[in-house]
Parts: structure tokens; C-alpha cells; sequence
């Protein structure tokens, strides 16, 4: 395959382009804190978005919309755990690995035992997550303990750590689909559920991990935004839902199942910051800044299309 | 218990007439013409957008625009549409005809509704922070006087419920027009087979949904008197919840008008419900998901007890 037939390759495009842009206009200053800030939002974007990007990679009607609900009572309870005493770092990871997997097998047993549809069980079981998190918040601004606030704010080598953090999980990703079973396994179930449960893959195995990774990836997002910004806000997630599906389908991975892309991830997610910094810096309103970012999200949709009738 | 699958309508009916009244156990005092247009009240704009939802999940596609598309009407009706209605009149027919041109355009080159509206929810939503960067505005007067008429005997609420799921039913259900539609959700090929244009019956779903989102939004103005960028947001997910609550399903067109807007209805009584019950404000949302869980549950208890039988 050809470098210009990876379908990858055009969120990369357009976030180098979207970086041009804002740096030829400042020519050339700032370019390395433009870099180093889309590297640190962007990894947030990617890490809800791989998880999303597994989902989707289910097949048709396969959608998690209860990650905001979990990003936000991931970061609360993790949180509340480590009470900004020192030393707790890792044992807040475990807590909010541990939201992760609740609710990931929460989402997961509605979809199975009660044969909801993903949207509809995923939408009301965040409803229940949502309240959790209210319930347990309080509006109580619990600040993260200094060395993980220094932690996700600092910077190893010059790169966001969690940049790195992300980086690492989707390397991960990437050998768990390139390499493993597992990873055929969910590409098999995404092309043809059916086809695939007559060869003997353990689909519904397969669903299961597949619903606990993103509510698992949600969760760590989460405990990282927390630390990240200073304390846990109800509303943290609230802009994760439509971003992690945008960065999934600009990425590159295909709506109809069976065909991930890890680097697709990526490029859309730094594409995602770079374009909002690129209409800030040219003056744009946030109204008009909103407009734009929907319909370069669509004019991308339709260039992939039109690749794909091409080819 | 055929009955229910047979009735597709009536597990609905059964969970609204259970929610209220165990609303009126707890409340006695909410029995009352003022108590159930209070307890309705807000329902009418979300029984309209959820029909609007209904019109993109039957032709098999789903609506992530809807809650940002309505705030973008509220917003038009607030400020256009009061102070120059002609020119507020022509944006509102405007905006219907994008959504028929977004139909369109979605089936001519193939492309998922989803990611589509998702875009669009940035452009709608990029529009009334341009309209109104700050909530304000104000409602049309003849807007607030539709919305807070009092019927002799019925209160608003409830005959505004009535009339959307009659006229809703008659254009889906009952007209020609409205069958071929539920046709392109079940089978779009064999439609085209059959000689009909799908490129023009989609446009006309989606218009039928912009038509109903602009009432949706111009109510919800009536009700509040102004209106803010953010003020429907929640109306995309609460809509499709209604819709699925109403016996609706993602795919095949089966839908439901009447059941759709009881389920906006019990999806609001819900709500009111919760508050009642003392329940402390924190759970309020979270209840509203488990009631929608325990509908959907029931709803799989009759139909595999009829797979049996």
C-alpha cells in the first residue's frame, strides 16, 4: 500500500497544515509551545478517542456515549481517594482503573442481559454515572496531590507527559491489534458479527473487553484531566463526547466497522486542538470558530468518502 | 401477553399511566388542571423534538445535531423572529430546507448521519453563539400567549401533546407519504426498486425533522420568554431516549409518533416525579436513566415471553 493510500495520512495533513497556518502567522514564534501545547490537549482527545475508536470499530450501532459520565466520576473519585495527600498517585490510578472496569461491565451487562441498544444503554447508564459523580463531588474542589499535579503538568525530554502516557497506551493498542488475537478477533467481529461467531471467534468475549477498554481508557483520561487541571469539575468530560467520535472518524477508521487506525487517532486529535488555535490566532469568534471546526469536520467526511468511491 | 407485542404501543401507555400515578399518590395535589400543565409544562418542546428525532431514526439514520439545532431556533425566535418576524420567518424556512439539503446530500454521496450531524451540531451550535453570545432575547408575544393558553378543562400541555401525536400518527402512520418512508428505514433498495425517488424521500425526512425541531425550539421560547446558545443541548440524547422509550427502534423504520411522544412525556414526568419523592436533587439525573432502563427492561420481559409462547 502506497503512503498516500493510508487512510491515516490526511488528519496528519491537516494538522500540519492547521500548524502552518497559525505559525506563519506569528512567523515562526511560538511554534514550539504551539507544538508542546497540542500535544498536551491532544492526548486527551486520543486516549478517549482509542477507546471509542475500539467500539466503533465494533461495527454499525456500536457507540459508547457514557465516556464524559465516566472521565468525570473517574477523576472525582480518584480524587477524593488520594485527598491531596502525598504518596497517593498510584493508588488513585487504581481507583480510577477500577471506575473503569465498574463501569465498563456495568455498560456491558445492560447490552448483553437486557439486548439494549449500545446508544441507548451506554446513554442511560451515564445518566446513573452522572449522579454518582454529583452525589460524591458536592461541588467540592479537591486539588491533586503536588507531585501528580507536577506530573501531568510537567514534561520529560521536552514531551507532555501525558503525551507520553497516551503515547504508551496507544502503542499498546496498536500491537494489541496488529499483533494479538484479540486484536483479529475484534477486526472479525467489526467486518461480520455473524461470520465471525460461525468461525469460532468468542465474540461476545470480545464485545465485553472491548466496552471495558473505552470506560477503562475514559477513566484514565479522566484521572489525568483531573490532576492536569488542578481538580476534578462536573462538567469535565462534557466536551469528550462529540470529540471522541470526531477524532475516531477524521482519524481515519472506518464508521462501518472492522478497520481501526491507531495514528489516525492522533493526527485528528492534534488536528482537533491545532484548528481551534488556528482560528483563535486569526481572530475568529468562538461562534464562528465553532462553525468552521463542523464544517471542516464534514468536508473531511466527505473527502474520505469520495477517496473510498475512487478507489 | 401477546397483547403487548402485538400493541407495541401499549408498554408506553402502561409506563406513563404507572409513573403518574404514583406521582399522584405522592402529590395528591398535583391532580389538578394547574398541577399537570405544571407538571407537562416543558414537555411540549421535547415531545416535538423528539419527534423530529423520530423522523431521522426512520429512515434508519440517527440525529447527534438536534439538542444544538433547536438552542440554534430558540436563539433565531428570540431575537429575529421578535424583532423582525419577516425576516426571522425566512431564517426558520431556511434552516429547514439545510436540514432537507443535509438529508440529501447524506444519502446521494453515502455518507454515516452520524459523523455528518455531529459536524453540523458545531455549525448550529457556532451559529447562536454568533446570534446571541449572551443568554437574553425575547419571546415573540403571540408565541407567549399560544404557549401559556388555558384551555377550559384540559390544560395546554396535554392538548399540545394530543395534537402533535394526532397529527404526527395521520402523517406517518395513516398518509401514503408517511409509509413509503417507513419504507426507506425498512428497505431502501427495494423502495428505489419500486420506482421511488430515496434521494428525495430522505430530503423530505430530514425536512420533516427541521420542520419539527423549529417548532421545538420556538416552543421551548414561548415557555422560557428568552433564550441562551446552550439552552437545548441535553434535547439530542433526551430525544432519542424518547423515541426508543416509545417502542421505536434504530432500524427497520419502526416507529412510533404516539409512542414517541409518551415517551417525552414520561421522560419528563420522570423528572418531576424524583422530586416528589424527596429524592435528593444529586439523583435526580441518574434516576431518569434507571426509569428509562427499567422501561427498556420491561419492554424485553414481554417480547421474550411472546418469542416463547
Amino acid at each position: 500500500m502506497k503512503l498516500i493510500q493510508k487512510p491515516w495520512l490526511w488528519s496528519w495533513v491537516a494538522a500540519a497544515a492547521a500548524f502552518a497556518l497559525t505559525v506563519a502567522l506569528t512567523e515562526g514564534r511560538g511554534a514550539g509551545e504551539l507544538a508542546y501545547a497540542a500535544l498536551s490537549f491532544g492526548a486527551f482527545a486520543a486516549i478517549v478517542g482509542l477507546g471509542q475508536m475500539l467500539v466503533i470499530t465494533l461495527g454499525p450501532g456500536n457507540v459508547d456515549l457514557s465516556i464524559p459520565a465516566t472521565m468525570t466520576l473517574s477523576g472525582t473519585l480518584a480524587l477524593k481517594a488520594m485527598g491531596s495527600d502525598p504518596g497517593t498517585a498510584w493508588m488513585g490510578l487504581g481507583v480510577a482503573i477500577l471506575v473503569g472496569l465498574g463501569t465498563g461491565l456495568a455498560n456491558f451487562a445492560l447490552i448483553y442481559l437486557l439486548r439494549l441498544p449500545p446508544i441507548i444503554a451506554t446513554l442511560a447508564a451515564s445518566l446513573l454515572y452522572q449522579s454518582l459523580a454529583i452525589w460524591s463531588n458536592r461541588g467540592l474542589r479537591i486539588k491533586p496531590p503536588a507531585g501528580l499535579a507536577d506530573f501531568a503538568t510537567g514534561r520529560t525530554m521536552g514531551i507532555p507527559n501525558v503525551a507520553l502516557v497516551g503515547l504508551g497506551l496507544s502503542l499498546l493498542i496498536w500491537v494489541l491489534l496488529e499483533r494479538s488475537v484479540w486484536g483479529r478477533w475484534l477486526l472479525a467481529s467489526g467486518q461480520n458479527l455473524r461470520a465471525a461467531r460461525l468461525a469460532g471467534v468468542p465474540v461476545e468475549a470480545v464485545r465485553a473487553a472491548t466496552y471495558v477498554a473505552v470506560t477503562v481508557f475514559a477513566a484514565i483520561a479522566g484521572y489525568l484531566l483531573a490532576s492536569f487541571s488542578g481538580g476534578a469539575a462536573l462538567n469535565m468530560g462534557a466536551e469528550y463526547l462529540l470529540m471522541s467520535i470526531a477524532v475516531v472518524v477524521i482519524g481515519g477508521t472506518s464508521i462501518a466497522g472492522g478497520m481501526s487506525n491507531v495514528p489516525g487517532v492522533w493526527g485528528a486529535s492534534l488536528f482537533m486542538f491545532l484548528v481551534v488555535s488556528m482560528l483563535n490566532s486569526y481572530g475568529a469568534g468562538a461562534g464562528v470558530r465553532m462553525v468552521l471546526t463542523g464544517l471542516i469536520i464534514i468536508g473531511i467526511v466527505i473527502a474520505a468518502s469520495t477517496r473510498r468511491v475512487a478507489r | 401477553m401477546k397483547l403487548f407485542a402485538k400493541y407495541r404501543i401499549l408498554l408506553p401507555v402502561v409506563s406513563l399511566a404507572v409513573l403518574l400515578a404514583a406521582t399522584f399518590y405522592m402529590q395528591p395535589r398535583a391532580m389538578s388542571y394547574f398541577g399537570i400543565n405544571l407538571l407537562f409544562n416543558l414537555a411540549v418542546p421535547i415531545a416535538l423534538a423528539t419527534v423530529a428525532q423520530m423522523m431521522i431514526i426512520m429512515v434508519n439514520d440517527i440525529d447527534l445535531s438536534l439538542g444544538a439545532f433547536v438552542s440554534l431556533v430558540a436563539c433565531v425566535t428570540a431575537t429575529f423572529l421578535n424583532d423582525s418576524p419577516m425576516l426571522g420567518v425566512l431564517i426558520l424556512l431556511a434552516l429547514v430546507l439545510c436540514y432537507a439539503a443535509l438529508g440529501a446530500v447524506i444519502h446521494a454521496l453515502d455518507l454515516p448521519a452520524i459523523v455528518v450531524t455531529l459536524g453540523m451540531s458545531f455549525v448550529w451550535g457556532g451559529l447562536a453563539l454568533f446570534i446571541l453570545p449572551s443568554p437574553g432575547g425575547a419571546s415573540p408575544g403571540w408565541l407567549r400567549t399560544l404557549m401559556t393558553v388555558k384551555p377550559p378543562y384540559i390544560p395546554m400541555a396535554v392538548c399540545a401533546s394530543v395534537i402533535i401525536a394526532v397529527v404526527t400518527h395521520l402523517l406517518v402512520i395513516r398518509s401514503g407519504i408517511g409509509t413509503v418512508l417507513r419504507g426507506v428505514g425498512g428497505n431502501a433498495r427495494s423502495v428505489q426498486r419500486a420506482g421511488w425517488p430515496v434521494v428525495r424521500l430522505k430530503a423530505l425526512a430530514y425536512g420533516l425533522a427541521g420542520l419539527f425541531g423549529v417548532f421545538a425550539g420556538m416552543a421551548l421560547v414561548g415557555l422560557t420568554t428568552s433564550a441562551d446558545a446552550n439552552i437545548a443541548l441535553r434535547y439530542t440524547l433526551l430525544s432519542i431516549a424518547g423515541v426508543i422509550l416509545g417502542g421505536g427502534e434504530f432500524t427497520g423504520g419502526k416507529v412510533s409518533p404516539v409512542g414517541a411522544v409518551i415517551g417525552a412525556l414520561t421522560l419528563t414526568l420522570a423528572a418531576s416525579f424524583l422530586s416528589f419523592l424527596r429524592l435528593s436533587p444529586d439523583w435526580q439525573i441518574g434516576a431518569q436513566g434507571a426509569i428509562l432502563i427499567l422501561v427498556l427492561t420491561a419492554r424485553l420481559l414481554f417480547t421474550r415471553r411472546d418469542a416463547q409462547a
